[in-house]
């Protein structure tokens, strides 16, 4: 696909300069090779935060419906100081994951609806670059809005959240769920029910993720040495291989045609 | 439809056999425990079930391999097969659990790790059936399918495994439990029980397989019948 692409832009700069025969041999002359993984994966993360910068409809979405899901939460489970204290890693979990699923559906059909997706299929690149793009991108929203999330919620409940390790856990959940969410996303699109199924999909699946995370934060939290949260530590980090090696290799069988 | 072949009626005739000696042994046979009492004897057929339901999503995970390798459609039929048995006899674990518990743990249902994970496994297998029921193309329904038991089949046992490092009320029979974990031990005659109900629900399992196979090749061919008078 690549070389085709190279040899018409060659043979296309080729007319312009002369107009003289050219011998079929001449169009394997000059091809560079494919664009690296890493290349591919960034040109599609940058074009997705492009997209996105214009509009900022996603993050915006995905920022009310956060602020909305603990203003619910604070009326539900009416979070005087002391449930708030047992509560407070759910509620941020809880937050992130449904935000997720939202941000996670869109990145999705927007590149299904306008038939962008098969675009990024006919690109002359590793399919695994569009996963890791996606999931990466759909990475950097989620980060977005944890990084709104986060000073909100520690002002308005006055607890701090500004912890290394603490941020660090939240790095790790959400790499996880995005892993998994962008496969799922990439399959729950191409469903009758579309984007009413990606959390049945993904909530089951993504849970021991977000169980560890949600452990090894109520630790922090509580004041656990570290040493104390690594069993769900050391889950976390597990189950994030798992699924990105899971979702890196199905990826391709998602979106072929 | 085409007559059972000899190989499965004998697999029928078996598995009514080893259920009907599986339940006389856990029924009867098996000692009474000696702190639960008689309703210890439902632990026999739990772990039969349970057995065969984690073996099923482990079955479906390698068939869906297999089916993303080769794209051969026995292989998605053999996937379904192992999912739907497995589910029907998850539920039976969970139910049979809570009928243990009830007097045991004095409760139906705890939040605990173990039963959490066993939950949201069964909660893996119904989303699954709602991800085929969305998808029109047979083709795709089994890509799609395959690569979600995949991703369910792996994180289901690590899930089962891991819990153990956690601390739980549920008991652990086999292997070495934390230091405050409850654990059983078992007499003799309760490990000919426990044995007899493993192999007894592995055999029921090959078998109610089998017969779904050939209701999924069936399913495929009124798919193609209804395919061919539309046109």
């Amino acid at each position: 696909m690549n070389k085709d692409k190279n040899e018409t832009q060659n043979a296309e700069g080729r007319m312009k300069n002369s107009a003289e025969n050219i011998h079929p041999s001449s169009f394997i002359v000059h091809h560079s090779p494919h664009p690296s993984l890493l290349k591919a994966t960034f040109a599609i993360v940058r074009k997705d935060l492009a997209a996105e910068f214009r509009s900022f409809e996603l993050v915006s979405a995905m920022l009310v419906f956060s602020l909305l899901v603990i203003i619910i939460f604070n009326f539900a489970l009416e979070l005087d100081i002391k449930v708030r204290e047992a509560a407070n890693a759910g509620i941020l979990w809880t937050t992130f994951a449904f935000a997720g699923t939202l941000g996670l559906n869109r990145s999705m059909s927007v590149e299904k609806d306008r038939g962008c997706m098969d675009g990024l299929l006919l690109a002359p690149v590793d399919r695994s670059a569009i996963y890791f793009g996606k999931a990466l991108s759909n990475l950097a929203f989620m980060i977005v809005v944890e990084a709104i999330v986060i000073p909100v919620y520690s002002m308005l409940y006055n607890v701090n959240l500004f912890r290394l390790d603490l941020l660090a856990v939240i790095l790790l959940g959400s790499i996880g769920y995005a892993a998994v969410g962008t496969l799922l996303a990439a399959m729950s699109v191409q469903t009758r029910m579309r984007e009413v199924l990606l959390p049945i999909l993904l909530f089951p699946v993504a849970i021991p993720v977000l169980l560890a995370a949600v452990k090894c934060s109520s630790g922090l939290l509580a004041g656990d040495a570290f040493s104390e949260i690594l069993t769900p530590f050391n889950l976390l980090l597990v189950y994030d291989v798992i699924f990105i090696a899971i979702a890196f290799m199905t990826f391709d069988f998602v979106v072929e045609e | 439809m085409q007559p059972r072949p000899v190989g499965l009626k004998i697999l029928d005739v078996v598995s009514i056999a080893v259920l009907a000696i599986s339940a006389y042994l856990a029924l009867v046979f098996a000692p009474t425990e000696a702190v639960m009492g008689d309703v210890q004897r439902v632990f026999y057929f739990h772990i039969g079930t349970a057995w065969v339901g984690l073996l099923g999503f482990i079955v479906a995970a390698i068939a869906g391999i297999a089916y993303l390798v080769s794209k051969n459609m026995m292989w998605d039929r053999f996937e379904v097969a192992a999912v739907e048995v497995s589910a029907v006899f998850f539920f039976i674990t969970i139910a049979l659990g809570s009928i243990w518990a009830r007097p045991v743990w004095n409760t139906w249902w705890t939040w605990d790790p173990r039963l959490t994970t066993a939950a949201i496994t069964e909660l893996i297998y119904i989303a699954y059936f709602m991800l085929r029921q969305g998808i029109d193309e047979p083709e795709k329904r089994a890509r799609f399918g395959a690569v979600y038991t995949l991703l369910g089949g792996i994180s289901a046992p690590i899930t089962f495994m891991v819990i153990r490092l956690f601390r739980t009320i549920h008991p652990v029979v086999i292997g070495a439990a934390n230091g405050d974990q409850a654990k059983m031990n078992m007499d003799g005659d309760m490990k000919i029980a426990f044995f007899f109900a493993l192999f007894a629900f592995t055999v029921i399992f090959a078998d109610l397989i089998w017969h779904r196979l050939r209701l999924g090749a069936l399913e495929e061919k009124v798919e193609a019948l209804k395919l061919n008078s539309s046109m």
